[in-house]
């Protein structure tokens, strides 16, 4: 098995954009993404599962809350931080929400920069995405310290309805597990950028079949849809 | 559109092994003046909540606040935008069925609560 396995198609050159191009596209032989790799095919797949997991959990809460005749605790009170002798509200949580946005940032310039073969600076700007998700999971540790030594339970808590905790649990445990298996993801592919297996042609350690550049683009992706999901979550769950 | 075509066909010993794919090379002043937008979009977001805005003006505000941030994300930094339409309607339609699950669920929400407090009694 070689990498050749996939057949040399010579692809027209007028294709058609717009809605002609969306029929002709499905309509057609073989692939239906035309310019699109099958990684990033498939990781793009992948994020559209993972959008409806999130969507069945914010649902689930949306439930939750919607259907108890007990009060939702305030989010806004909970969540507040004691600062300078008055508590602050919420400001954990928007610093986090800067935190991984910075992160969104910094990563899509790695891909802009893995795009031009520029080595150093795709794994720098990687690490600093990998350090600022790291920030992110560091604080959201803090956050359940601070909530469980309050007293919030899965069963239960000392201000209302006690399916908060439950779902408080769930939802931001799921996404900083996210977040967490991004970082993993990150330093993985920037040491590769970093060794230049992409330049060298280095065969991957799974597949043995030779990277591409297009792999940070792909693990961006992936960061940026951790990002999007916060964005749901901090509305939805933190502002409500 | 980008649509440049790199034709580089899987010849023994090429460099690249891709078959026709469009990189998504953009400049970088483009992420630099979204990554800006999306905090000062997450500012007014926190400060609906810090002002202290209540009621149908909060919400309309967290979710118009947060469908921007949203677009912007899957717009600029996720290359949708640049993508043909294929993809698109590929990934971006099917989460609107999660609306149809919504509503499905607030009517089954309201119907569990008015049953609590039917049977159960109101709240304490």
């Amino acid at each position: 098995m070689s990498a050749e396995t996939h057949s040399p198609v010579r692809e027209p050159l007028h294709r058609p954009a717009g809605l002609a191009g969306f029929a002709s596209d499905w309509a057609s032989d073989q692939r239906t993404f035309k310019n699109v790799s099958w990684g990033k095919a498939m990781m793009w797949i992948f994020l559209l599962s993972d959008t409806f997991v999130f969507g069945c959990f914010l649902i689930a809460y949306m439930s939750a809350r919607m259907s108890t005749a007990v009060p939702w605790p305030n989010p806004s009170e909970v969540f507040a931080l004691h600062i300078g002798g008055s508590d602050v509200p919420l400001i954990l949580i928007a610093i986090m929400t800067f935190v991984l946005i910075t992160s969104s940032g910094t990563m899509a310039m790695a891909v802009n920069y893995g795009y031009r073969h520029d080595r150093r600076k795709t794994a720098l700007l990687m690490l600093i995405t990998a350090l600022f998700g790291a920030t992110f999971v560091g604080m959201q540790a803090f956050e359940w310290t601070k909530l469980i030594s309050e007293g919030v339970r899965p069963w239960g808590n000392p201000w209302g309805a006690p399916q908060f905790g439950s779902t408080f649990f769930m939802i931001t445990g799921f996404h900083g597990t996210h977040v967490t298996i991004g970082v993993i993801f990150l330093l993985i592919i920037a040491r590769k950028v970093w060794r230049g297996d992409f330049d060298t042609g280095k065969a991957g350690f799974f597949t043995s079949r030779k990277g591409q550049y297009e792999i940070v683009e792909i693990t961006g992706l992936y960061w940026h849809f951790v990002d999007l999901v916060w964005v749901f979550i901090f509305a939805f769950f933190y502002l409500w | 559109m980008t649509e440049t075509t790199v034709h580089t066909h899987a010849a023994p010993q090429a460099q690249t092994q891709a078959p026709a794919q469009t990189h998504q090379q953009h400049p970088i002043g483009l992420y630099l003046a979204v990554w800006i937008l999306l905090f000062v979009l997450s500012t007014f977001s926190y400060l609906v909540d810090y002002v202290g805005l209540q009621g149908y003006l909060r919400w309309s505000l967290i979710l118009i606040f947060m469908m921007l941030k949203a677009g912007l994300i899957v717009a600029i930094f996720m290359h949708m935008a640049w993508e043909r339409l294929a993809l698109i309607y590929a990934i971006l339609l099917p989460p609107l069925l999660v609306l149809v699950f919504v509503a499905l669920m607030v009517s089954e929400s309201n119907y569990v609560l008015f049953s609590r407090l039917t049977f159960f009694g109101a709240a304490p």
